[in-house]
């Protein structure tokens, strides 16, 4: 009698169990149910959509005709403005915007940390304000500023001091806009990496700093190379990362500053305004979702390059 | 070289510091020069905006590029009260579904049991580095697909899978020790009370951030009203301006209204992270990618 009430228990308990582990299956389920729907409708089947249509010939009016490699073959072989000019364009924009603007945004975020709370409220409160103006913005400050006519800042300024006798045409001229471009584009670029770092910088455990003192460090450079890096590799990382989207979601720039795609005699053509201008100009879909793909291989070889310097191994 | 002068975040001023001082200063007014521009553009009368060398300063502000700006109807007679009421409802709706999907599935991710837990987490950091738009071209044939197609929830579904939120949120509540949620759980707490009574309290930094980088990204947006919406009644407020804008820019009178259409846009902006920044900077010291 008393064994079975024991066992009776026993089971009582393991269907209680049971039923716990089911109620949070389901629970698990529900929570993360809404973001996984989401997440592969508009990122993960985008993404695949992309290398699909990379397949085929589409003019969206006809059914997509499978072509094998035929786009991405084409896009290195046959297509002379995207070697002459997009590939370069892209290459130096992102290497400049990309990790250029990464480490001018270390090295800000490092100094920022040297000094005191109020001044630094305030100045990284400038140096961040710029990422979030957006493209209204962007497009009506630096159009004016680089205005082509002598209502533009610039060319206002060095004609008052007679360095120009004509006006410049900044933004249509080959020889300024890709400058222009990146400048603006690092000037918008201190965002929430910028930020991330920052906060990961005075975080650190001031003890390890003495401690490598103490063992034989220096100066600032040892100090940074040896204590503040390792220490916050973490948030290098997910600057680095952040850096990367910022860049290439910025590709936008070159053409809201000429207002017009292509950009003049492709000055400033980069692989974004390559994919509308296929997409969304000349509707070969194929082509445009080829460009994607190379895109999306740019952008993992980067992100790669970041997790090789800064992911902790296991 | 003294401990003193190397310290992190220092409480005092020391002579060390000039240097930094000297290179961040200027660059910091290097920075904001042209938000200080497009407040000064944004008030000048129609002769200051005219007069040649251009003064960067203003000297007689007014409303006038506001009044204007308001006053210029849309060619379809759409009014501009219309387009920001669009705006506003587009925003509070995106930045309340964001909040309420990352904190979810951030719960989930960080204090649940679940076999792909791993999986799931490291896909959301690979995605992570998405760029929506590199595939602006697929996601377009799935919109027109899913018949999202000039509906006003284009404005907001597509935009509501944000990997950063949640990976900002998860590696927050990373922070709340398991034993609070167990306690709670032995209680007889159900996951929704979890969520209501002890995360969102103890997430509100993680969630001021997400609501922030959700309306930096809401606020102004153009894509979905460029490329979704057909209807004019339906257009987003950052789209008209941009529009307007984009055409006034080009003749030299309506350089005013442009910079007003612009500082509408990027004020809010402003406002919102000054008053929130201290919780952002807590979120971001946890959001490292391990």
């Amino acid at each position: 009698m008393k064994m079975s009430l024991m066992a009776r228990a026993r089971q009582i308990y393991d269907a209680k169990k049971k039923d716990h582990k089911f109620k949070d299956a389901v629970s698990v389920f529900f929570l993360l149910m809404p973001y996984a729907l989401l997440f592969s409708l508009f990122i993960a089947l985008p993404v695949a959509l992309a290398m699909y249509l990379s397949l085929t010939s589409f003019n969206v009016i006809e059914a997509p005709e499978y072509i094998g490699l035929f786009n991405i073959v084409n896009i290195f072989t046959q297509d002379p403005v995207f070697l002459r000019y997009v590939l370069p364009n892209t290459l130096k924009y992102s290497l400049i915007v990309g990790p250029g603007g990464y480490m001018l945004a270390f090295f800000l975020a490092w100094m920022l940390a040297q000094i005191q709370k109020g001044p630094r409220l305030i100045m990284s409160l400038a140096i961040y304000a710029p990422s979030m103006v957006g493209g209204v913005f962007m497009a009506v400050v630096w159009r004016t500023i680089f205005s082509g006519d002598e209502s533009g800042y610039i060319n206002a300024f060095l004609l008052d001091n007679d360095f120009i006798t004509r006006p410049i045409q900044f933004l249509q001229s080959p020889e300024y806009l890709m400058n222009i471009v990146i400048i603006v584009a690092l000037w918008s670029s201190m965002g929430v990496g910028f930020l991330a770092m920052l906060a990961g910088i005075l975080n650190g455990n001031e003890e390890l700093y003495e401690a490598a003192y103490i063992e034989g460090i220096k100066n600032k450079f040892q100090e940074v190379m040896y204590v503040t890096i390792p220490m916050m590799k973490p948030q290098m990382l997910f600057g680095a990362v952040m850096a990367v989207v910022s860049t290439f979601t910025n590709g936008y720039i070159g053409v809201a500053l000429s207002g017009s795609n292509p950009t003049p005699q492709y000055a400033a053509q980069l692989i974004t305004n390559h994919i509308d201008d296929y997409g969304f100009i000349r509707y070969e879909m194929g082509y445009a979702a080829a460009l994607s793909v190379v895109l999306l291989l740019i952008i993992i070889l980067f992100s790669r390059v970041a997790y090789r310097l800064f992911a902790e191994k296991h | 070289m003294s401990i003193q002068g190397t310290k992190i975040n220092p409480k005092y001023f020391n002579k060390t510091q000039i240097g930094f001082y000297l290179f961040l200063v200027p660059l910091s007014i290097f920075m904001l020069l042209p938000v200080v521009y497009i407040i000064n553009q944004a008030f000048k009368p129609l002769d200051e905006l005219f007069l040649f060398p251009p003064r960067f300063f203003v000297q007689n502000p007014t409303w006038d590029n506001f009044t204007d700006l308001f006053r210029t109807a849309s060619s379809t007679g759409v009014p501009l009260s219309r387009y920001l009421f669009n705006t506003v409802l587009i925003t509070v709706a995106t930045i309340f579904f964001t909040i309420w999907i990352s904190v979810s599935s951030g719960y989930a991710l960080s204090k649940k049991k679940f076999k792909t837990k791993k999986l799931v987490f490291t896909i959301n950091q690979i995605a992570l580095m998405f760029v929506r738009t590199a595939v602006i071209i697929p996601t377009y044939f799935i919109i027109v697909r899913i018949g999202l197609n000039n509906s006003p929830l284009v404005h907001i579904i597509p935009y509501l899978a944000m990997p950063v939120s949640v990976f900002l949120v998860k590696q927050f509540i990373d922070q709340i020790p398991d034993a609070l949620i167990e306690a709670a759980r032995i209680d007889g707490a159900t996951d929704f009370q979890i969520v209501m009574r002890i995360i969102v309290p103890l997430t509100k930094n993680a969630i001021a951030t997400v609501a922030i980088l959700t309306f930096q990204a809401t606020w102004g947006a153009v894509e979905a009203s460029n490329l979704y919406i057909q209807d004019e009644t339906m257009k987003s407020f950052g789209f008209y301006l941009n529009t307007l804008a984009v055409n006034a820019g080009n003749s030299i009178a309506g350089v005013g209204i442009a910079a007003a259409a612009g500082l509408i846009m990027f004020l809010p902006n402003l406002i919102i992270f000054i008053v929130m920044q201290s919780r952002v900077m807590n979120t971001m010291a946890h959001a490292g990618i391990k």
